[in-house]
């Protein structure tokens, strides 16, 4: 493929452009984060790196409980994320490898319904369920109701349905059992629809905020989203340098797990649409 | 599929969807079910007897014109994130997915946004633009005279939600855009070229047709998202105000809910919105059929 070089050029002036767009809220967190609280309330703004980073860290750490927050938020989304794929995994191999048993499409139904019922279309009620569980300000609360996932079992039932039927004829003749041919044979090729889901899974619980917000109370159980939502004053000048530095220790994680996982996010995806 | 596990391990199949059914049942349906029964009923201002009203508290909100204000907000809302996240995606993953130096590096630094909540994503554009230490608020100032104060102005909150909110959601687009373009065949491409096509010509007559089912899955998912998910940045920044501007309908379901707790009142606007996950629903299988999901 030819190109003109001033297409180029300009392609790069429109990314590099674009990429500037959309990192610099990130960028301008991070700067917030190192300065003083003068320099953040100075006219005008300042666009530059201050020198107390160390200072804002420090403070928001304390403040926050942020150790607290982190481990809360890193616990409930590895639970809840774990919950879903071993859940999904196992109701999309039943759906695929036991023929038409009675009930089938009920069930499967009943799984894609949950689709349709987004949180606020329950709030109330689920949250007086968990009262009535004695549930409430407990991580149980923030992850067991969210193990099941539609879209877990719809991306696994999918790539089943792709896994050559060949495998499953030889197995069967060798006198595999079910359990065995989906633990030793399945679960290894699901590998990078594994880790897509868990990365997605993972940022989205990490991310949940009316939930915890309604559901927990006390500090034991606190998420992230929440902590830092409590640095905000209603009454006085926030100091944004301190709530930015917060902020920033309490996206590094999300961040994490999505770079690190990045390749077998974009693999996982690509094979759904590989048909 | 027509190799099969033997009739005598069908009660395993039962077992292993029952953990599945069992939260879908107790967590998912039955509360929906119980927001119902709910919503025909209106809580004693003392004690927690409920009374039986019939269709009033569905009466009050569709004669309410705040409940009317609420959900005109959250549909302009959600139409221009959903329009403005959507559409800037794929022309930066169509843009990234062009044979060009960096593409990766440039294709990493455009997801970011991905990883934020919709709360921190609040934060951040909340203090660029705020009236008294923003950056941006104040350039803006400088150069177009013009105030951009959402603590005071509602049409600056709106706008400053749905620019935190189209943020966010370009980061989740650009990734299954980019994805899906991977299976664009560049020999298709290619071949357009050969023929002398414009880049606009491949791009409407190949790439868009070819990736077309992925778009319209991201509209829905993102309608849903936008529509029920964005109440984080609400909720850091504005609290539905200034003047009830950013009151969405899920902000407002929060505020009789847990802080009026008019728990009947609230579980009556939760059925509103189920009407409105049906509607969405019922586009989505009569335009695509159940396979768009999958794909």
């Amino acid at each position: 493929m030819k190109r003109k070089k001033s297409t180029t050029l300009f392609i790069h002036l429109f990314l590099i452009i674009s990429v500037f767009l959309v990192s610099f809220p990130i960028i301008y967190a991070l700067m917030v984060s190192t300065l003083n609280i003068d320099e953040v309330y100075s006219s005008p703004p300042k666009l530059q790196f201050g020198d107390n980073m160390l200072n804002n860290y420090r403070e928001a750490w304390q403040r926050s409980n942020m150790g607290k927050l982190l481990f809360n938020s890193a616990f409930i989304s590895i639970t809840t994320a774990v919950g879903k794929i071993i859940l999904s995994l196992s109701a999309a191999f039943a759906f695929v490898y036991f023929g038409n048993f009675p009930g089938k499409n009920i069930l499967f139904i009943m799984i894609l319904i949950t689709h349709m019922l987004p949180l606020p279309i329950r709030i109330v009620p689920t949250y007086q369920l968990m009262d009535n569980l004695g549930w409430l300000d407990t991580y149980y609360a923030l992850t067991i109701p969210f193990f099941a996932s539609a879209t877990g079992v719809l991306l696994f039932k999918q790539f089943y349905m792709t896994v050559p039927e060949s495998l499953l004829e030889a197995s069967l003749m060798d006198g595999i059992t079910p359990l065995r041919f989906l633990w030793s044979i399945l679960i290894p090729l699901s590998k990078s629809n594994i880790v897509a889901l868990f990365t997605i899974e993972f940022i989205w619980v990490w991310n949940q905020y009316l939930w915890p917000l309604v559901t927990t109370n006390s500090a034991r159980v606190r998420v992230v989203q929440i902590g830092l939502k409590m640095l905000i004053p209603s009454d006085a000048q926030p100091e944004w340098n301190v709530i930015m530095a917060a902020l920033i220790m309490g996206v590094i994680p999300p961040l994490l797990v999505y770079l690190t996982l990045q390749k077998s996010l974009v693999e996982g995806f690509a094979m759904q649409q590989d048909k | 599929m027509n190799s099969k596990f033997a009739k005598k391990y069908r009660y395993l199949a039962y077992l292993l969807i029952a953990p599945s059914i069992t939260i879908v049942t107790l967590f998912l349906i039955y509360p929906s079910l119980e927001s119902l029964y709910l919503s025909f009923f209106r809580s004693t201002p003392f004690g927690n007897r409920q009374m039986y009203v019939g269709f009033e508290n569905f009466q009050r909100l569709l004669t309410s014109p705040a409940y009317w204000n609420s959900l005109i907000r959250s549909i302009v809302f959600t139409a221009v994130t959903v329009f403005i996240s959507i559409a800037s995606a794929l022309i930066l993953a169509v843009v990234t997915n062009k044979k060009i130096r960096g593409a990766k590096i440039y294709k990493s630094l455009l997801i970011w946004p991905f990883a934020f909540s919709f709360a921190f994503s609040g934060i951040i554009w909340g203090v660029l633009m705020h009236p008294n230490v923003g950056l941006m608020s104040y350039y803006i100032q400088l150069i177009t005279t013009l105030e951009f104060n959402w603590i005071n102005n509602g049409t600056a909150a709106f706008t400053l939600i749905i620019i935190a909110s189209s943020w966010r959601m370009l980061g989740y687009n650009f990734i299954f855009f980019i994805a899906a373009l991977q299976n664009v065949s560049p020999t298709l491409l290619e071949a357009a070229d050969i023929d002398g096509a414009s880049p606009f010509t491949k791009f409407w007559r190949i790439t868009f047709p070819l990736i077309s089912p992925i778009t319209f899955f991201l509209l829905i998912m993102n309608t849903l998202q936008v529509f029920f998910l964005t109440f984080g940045v609400v909720d850091v920044l504005t609290q539905g105000g200034p003047a009830r501007a950013t009151d969405i309908v899920t902000y407002k379901l929060f505020r009789d809910a847990f802080l009026s707790m008019r728990t009947g009142y609230a579980s009556a606007q939760s059925i509103i919105l189920f009407v409105f996950v049906a509607v969405i629903t019922v586009i989505q299988f009569k335009y695509a059929g159940e396979k768009v999901f999958y794909q």
